[in-house]
C-alpha cells in the first residue's frame, strides 16, 4: 500500500463552481420515491448519490456499498441565500467596504500604512473595521457610506432598509483582491460572495440512509426530511417567479427558503425556531450531528466502543493474589483469546477442541473463520495446522487489563492474571483498592482482554499490578495493606500476643512453612515469630514505629533506647527475624511503608507479592481469634479525665472572658497581618483548640498505657496506635468534648444581626456564644451546641461536594495538557512538537517510581547495609 | 536583577551557545523569552541570543535552563 504522511489539512469554503463540479447529479424534484417504491430520477434518493443496499452497485462509480464513498448532489437555488454560519463574516465585509465601488472605506495612504504594519492580519482587520464603522463616506468614490445592520442570523439592513442576498452578493463581488487580503482572506481560495449560496451541496445517501422498518415502511433520515423541505420551497419559488407572482409573495417564499437552509445547517441557530419533525421532535441536522457530548467527535471518534471487554460489580477476596482478578465463569466463557497454532502446541489444542467447549472459533490460514460446534469439531480437528489460529475462552493465567473510572492516573488501569471463579462479580484483592480508589459499596469495574501477543506482552511488562507497588508520583508504596491489614499485623506483633503451638502451626501452614522454629517454650510462641515467617532471610532493618511518634507527641518518651525501648516502639529486623517493635502504619502504610519499600527495592516485586499473599491469609484470622471490637464502655471516661476536662473548660471560659474584656477595651495585641477583629477571632479559635489539645493528651496517655499493658483490650486504641484508622481527635470528640465549632477556618458567624443564633444576646462575642461546644458525642449536645455543630457540619458537606467537582475538572485540564509530553533520549522533556519543556526531566532526572521517596538513593540505608 | 525572586540570567557566549543548541537539536525548539522581558532589557541582549537561567529548585537544588530571546 502506498503510505504517505499528511503534512497539513486545509479547511475552506466551497465555491459555487466547485460545488457543481463535485456533484454527481443535479437534484430537480422534491419527491424521493415513486408509487412503486423506486427512487425517483433526479430525486433525493437517486442511486447516483451512492448505495446503501448491499449487493447493489453505485450508478456513479460502479462500486459496491463497502467501496463507494457516496457522491454529492447539487441544488441550484432560484434565489441566493445567506449561509447562516457566515452571517458575522458577511457583516464585517459589508461594514468595511463601500457598496458602490467595493473598496475598503479607508484612504489609500492609510491602507498602505496598515498594510506595512508588523502585526497579524486579524489585528489589521480590527483596525480597519474601527475606522470604517465611523466613516461617513467612501474616500475612493465619494459616495455616502451606508449603515449596515445585521438582524441575526441572516437578515441585513442598509440604512434601515432591508437588502436581499442578491444585492449582498453583488456588493461582495465588487471587493478587489488586494482589499480582501487586508480583511484576512486569501482571495485565491475564498471569496466572501461564496458565503451567499447560489448552489446547495446535497449530501450523499450514505450520509443519510433510509431505514426500512419491520412493517416494511421506509423511514427517512432527518437530513433527507430537511432537504425535501428545501427543494419543495425552491421549486415553489421558481414556479411563482415564472408565473409572475407579486413581489410580496416571492419575498415570503424567499425568506422561507432562507429559513429551511439555515436550519438544514444548524437547527439550533439563535433567533430561529428549530424545525420540528411531525412528532414534534426537533430535527437533528448537520451541526447537531457534530456538536456536543453525543456528537460525532466526542461520541464516535474520541469515545470508540471496544470488543473483548466486560463490566461487573467488584467484591473483595483477600485470598487471591494482588496480581489476580476473579472472573465469573459466565463472563470467562464469553470472552475469547486468539491463540496461534504451532507445531509445539498443536496436540494440546486438538485435545482442547476434542475434550472441552473452550475453543469457540477456528481461523484458517486465509483468515476465514469457522465456529467450533459438535457438528464441525471433527472436520476442524483434521484441518488444523501450524499457522492457523483458534479463539478460546478466557482461562486462568491469561493477561487482562482491569480498570476503574475515573481513570485519573496510570494505576487506574493495571494488568492482572485472570482467575476463573464461581459467582457473578469480579473479585479483587483489597490491597489493589487504593490505586483504583475502589470500595465495595457497589463499585463496578471494567475488564479488557488483549488480543495480540504484542498487547499481552506490553500489558504484562508495563502494567502488571505487582510492578506498580511503588507510586510513580511520590516513590513510596501505593499498593498497601490497610485498615484491617495494619490492625492485624499490629495485634500479631504486639509484645503481649502469645500463641499456642496449635495456632502457630496453623499459621505457619497457611504461609507454607512446614517446620516450627526452635524456641525456649515449646507451647508458647510470640506473634513476632509468626510474622518473621513472612520476611525473607538476610533482611536487616531498624527504624521508629508509629507508636514511637505517638509517644513523643504525648510527651511520654524522652530518651530513645532504640531496640531496648520499653514500649516496644523501635522496630528491628535481624536476618529476617523480627526481634523488637510492632508492625504498623510506618512499616506498611501508604507513602511511608518502610518495610514494603525495602522489600520491594531489595528483594523485588515477587517477594512483596508473596508477603501480601501470606499476610492476608493470617491477618484476618488473628483479628477474628483475638477479637478486635469496639464498644460504648470503651468511651466511658474516668474521674481523672473528667477532672482535667472540668478544669480545662473552666480555664477556657475564664481566658475567653479575659480576651473579650481586652477586646472591648481595645488593648488586645494584634496578630501580624490581621485586623483587630480578625486577631480577636483567631485568638478565640486558638484558645478553643488549646483546650481540646490538653484534654486529648490525658485521654491518649491513659489509652496508650492501657494498650501497652500485659493484657490489653483490642479496641479503637489499636487502630489509632497502628495508624490504620481514626485519630486521637476522633476519640476526644466521642469521650470529652467537641471544642470550638468552625466554619471557613474561623468561628461561625453568619445568622442574625450581631449574634450567631436567635437565643444569644446581641454583641456577645464570648466563647459560648461563638460556637464553643462543651459536650461530646457520648453525652449528646445541648440544643445551641447542636446548631453550632451543624454549621460546621454543613461546611464539610458543601466542601466535599464542591471540591471533588472543581478539583476533578482542574485535574482533567492539567492532565490533558500534559498527556503527550515525553522524555527524549537526551533527558529533555519535550512536547508533541518536540519543543523543549525541561532540559533535564523534573530538573533532577529522577523517575520517582524507581526512587526512594523522590531521592535517587536512600543514602542512610545504603550505609546501614555496608556496616553489616 | 538583584532580587531573591529573580534567578540569575546571563547571556551565553556565542561559541558555547552554538554547542548547547547543537546538543539539544534545533534552536526553534528551545523555550523562548521575550525581548521586552525586563531582565532581557537589563541584560541588553539581542534577538536570537541564548540566555542561561540558573535557579534553585526544591527537588534538584541548582538547575540550569536555557531560553532563546525572541521578539
Amino acid at each position: 500500500m502506498l503510505m504517505k504522511r499528511i503534512a497539513q489539512i486545509e479547511f475552506n469554503v466551497i465555491s459555487p463552481e466547485k460545488s457543481r463540479k463535485l456533484s454527481a447529479l443535479e437534484i430537480k424534484t422534491p419527491d424521493t420515491y415513486d408509487k412503486d417504491g423506486y427512487p425517483m430520477e433526479g430525486g433525493l434518493m437517486d442511486p447516483h448519490l451512492g448505495v446503501i443496499n448491499p449487493g447493489l452497485r453505485c450508478k456513479t462509480c460502479g462500486q459496491k456499498m463497502k467501496q463507494c464513498p457516496g457522491h454529492f448532489g447539487s441544488l441550484e437555488l432560484v434565489r441566493p441565500v445567506v449561509h447562516s454560519e457566515f452571517g458575522k463574516k458577511v457583516e464585517d465585509a459589508l461594514h468595511a467596504t463601500c457598496d458602490s465601488c467595493g473598496r475598503i472605506a479607508v484612504t489609500e495612504e492609510k491602507l498602505k500604512q496598515i498594510r506595512e504594519l508588523d502585526e497579524p492580519v486579524e489585528q489589521k482587520t480590527k483596525r480597519i473595521l474601527l475606522r470604517t464603522k465611523k466613516a461617513k463616506k467612501c474616500p475612493h468614490c465619494g459616495i455616502a457610506k451606508k449603515e449596515i445592520l445585521l438582524d441575526k442570523p441572516t437578515n441585513f439592513y442598509s440604512n434601515k432598509e432591508r437588502i436581499y442576498p442578491t444585492q449582498i452578493r453583488e456588493w461582495l463581488e465588487k471587493i478587489p483582491n488586494e482589499d480582501l487580503e487586508l480583511l484576512g482572506y486569501n482571495p485565491e481560495k475564498v471569496r466572501p460572495e461564496w458565503f451567499v449560496l447560489t448552489v446547495l451541496l446535497v449530501p450523499s445517501i450514505t450520509m443519510r440512509p433510509s431505514i426500512t422498518l419491520e412493517s416494511g415502511i421506509k423511514s427517512e433520515d432527518d437530513l433527507t426530511h430537511k432537504l425535501v423541505d428545501v427543494i419543495r420551497i425552491n421549486t415553489r419559488l421558481k414556479d411563482n417567479i415564472e408565473a409572475g407572482a407579486p413581489q410580496l409573495i416571492i419575498e415570503d417564499l424567499w425568506d422561507l427558503l432562507q429559513y429551511h437552509i439555515t436550519t438544514f445547517f444548524d437547527n439550533n441557530t439563535a433567533g430561529v425556531p428549530p424545525a420540528k419533525h411531525r412528532s414534534g421532535r426537533a430535527l437533528r441536522t448537520l451541526v447537531q450531528r457534530l456538536k456536543g457530548k453525543k456528537g460525532r467527535f466526542r461520541y464516535n471518534l474520541t469515545g470508540k466502543r471496544v470488543n473483548h471487554a466486560a463490566r461487573s460489580t467488584i467484591t473483595p477476596d483477600p485470598f487471591i493474589s494482588i496480581n489476580e482478578v476473579g472472573v465469573p465463569k459466565e463472563i470467562a466463557d464469553d470472552l475469547t483469546v486468539p491463540e496461534l497454532v504451532t507445531e509445539w502446541n498443536q496436540k494440546e489444542i486438538i485435545k482442547m477442541i476434542k475434550d472441552s467447549e473452550n475453543v469457540k472459533y477456528f481461523v484458517r490460514l486465509n483468515g476465514a473463520r469457522k465456529k467450533v460446534s459438535d457438528a464441525t469439531k471433527k472436520e476442524i480437528m483434521e484441518e488444523i495446522e501450524p499457522g492457523c489460529k483458534i479463539e478460546r475462552t478466557l482461562q486462568n493465567g491469561d493477561i487482562i487489563l482491569f480498570n476503574r473510572q475515573p481513570s485519573l492516573h496510570r494505576l487506574s488501569m493495571m494488568a492482572h492474571k485472570a482467575r476463573v471463579m464461581p459467582g457473578k462479580t469480579f473479585k479483587m484483592n483489597p490491597i489493589t483498592c487504593k490505586p483504583y480508589n475502589a470500595d465495595f459499596d457497589g463499585d463496578e469495574m471494567n475488564l479488557h482482554v488483549p488480543q495480540t501477543e504484542e498487547g499481552k506482552t506490553e500489558a504484562r511488562e508495563l502494567m502488571y499490578a505487582q510492578d506498580q507497588i511503588i507510586s510513580p508520583r511520590y516513590g513510596a508504596p501505593v499498593l498497601i495493606l490497610d485498615e484491617d491489614g495494619v490492625s492485624g499485623c499490629y495485634v500479631l506483633t504486639m509484645k503481649s500476643t502469645k500463641l499456642s503451638k496449635e495456632e502457630t502451626m496453623q499459621y505457619y501452614y497457611e504461609m507454607g512453612v512446614t517446620e516450627l522454629p526452635k524456641t525456649k517454650n515449646e507451647n508458647a510462641f510470640s506473634g513476632k515469630q509468626v510474622f518473621s515467617a513472612l520476611l525473607p532471610k538476610g533482611l536487616n532493618l531498624a527504624y521508629k514505629t508509629n507508636t514511637c511518634k505517638e509517644l513523643i507527641k504525648r510527651g511520654m518518651c524522652s530518651v530513645c533506647k532504640k531496640e531496648k525501648c520499653d514500649s516496644d516502639a523501635f522496630l528491628k529486623i535481624e536476618d529476617g527475624e523480627l526481634t523488637s517493635g510492632v508492625i504498623d502504619d510506618a512499616s506498611l502504610g501508604e507513602g511511608k511503608g518502610t518495610l514494603i519499600h525495602t522489600l520491594f527495592s531489595e528483594y523485588g516485586p515477587e517477594t512483596v507479592e508473596k508477603f501480601y499473599h501470606n499476610a492476608n491469609r493470617i491477618v484476618g484470622d488473628i483479628l477474628t481469634k483475638k477479637g478486635m471490637s469496639v464498644g460504648l464502655d470503651e468511651y466511658e471516661t474516668n474521674s481523672e479525665i473528667e477532672k482535667v476536662k472540668e478544669k480545662a473548660v473552666k480555664e477556657e471560659l475564664e481566658q475567653a472572658e479575659k480576651l473579650v474584656e481586652q477586646f472591648h477595651k481595645g488593648n488586645l495585641e494584634l496578630i501580624p497581618g490581621r485586623t483587630y477583629e480578625e486577631s480577636f477571632e483567631l485568638r478565640m479559635m486558638r484558645l478553643g483548640a488549646g483546650t481540646k489539645e490538653k484534654i486529648q493528651q490525658v485521654i491518649m496517655k491513659q489509652k496508650i498505657e492501657e494498650l501497652l499493658s500485659s493484657n490489653p483490650k483490642l479496641n479503637s486504641t489499636v487502630m489509632i496506635m497502628s495508624g490504620s484508622r481514626g485519630s486521637a481527635l476522633n476519640l476526644t470528640n466521642i469521650m470529652a468534648l467537641w471544642g470550638q465549632a468552625s466554619v471557613r477556618e474561623g468561628r461561625p458567624r453568619r445568622g442574625f444581626k450581631e449574634r450567631l443564633i436567635a437565643t444569644n444576646k446581641q454583641k456577645d462575642v464570648g466563647a459560648m456564644a461563638g460556637g464553643f461546644i462543651k459536650q461530646n458525642f457520648m453525652q449528646g449536645m445541648k440544643v445551641k451546641e447542636f446548631f453550632y455543630h451543624s454549621m460546621g457540619g454543613r461546611q464539610g458537606e458543601v466542601d466535599t461536594g464542591v471540591s471533588t467537582k472543581v478539583s476533578g475538572y482542574l485535574y482533567r485540564r492539567l492532565a490533558n495538557s500534559l498527556k503527550d509530553l515525553n522524555i527524549a533520549n537526551d533527558t529533555t522533556t519535550r512536547s508533541a512538537s518536540e519543543n523543549i519543556i525541561q532540559f533535564n526531566y523534573g530538573d533532577d532526572g529522577v523517575f520517582p517510581m524507581k526512587s526512594s521517596r523522590g531521592k535517587t538513593i536512600n543514602i542512610a540505608r545504603e550505609l546501614e547495609k555496608l556496616n553489616k | 536583577m538583584n532580587h531573591l525572586l529573580v534567578p540569575i540570567h546571563e547571556i551565553v557566549g556565542e561559541e558555547e551557545a552554538e554547542r548547547i543548541i547543537k546538543k539539544y537539536g534545533k534552536k526553534e525548539n528551545f523555550p523562548n523569552i521575550l525581548l521586552l522581558d525586563p531582565v532581557i532589557e537589563e541584560l541588553e541582549a539581542k534577538k536570537g541570543d541564548l540566555i542561561r537561567i540558573t535557579r534553585e529548585t526544591p527537588t534538584a537544588g541548582k538547575t540550569v535552563y536555557y531560553r532563546v530571546v525572541v521578539k
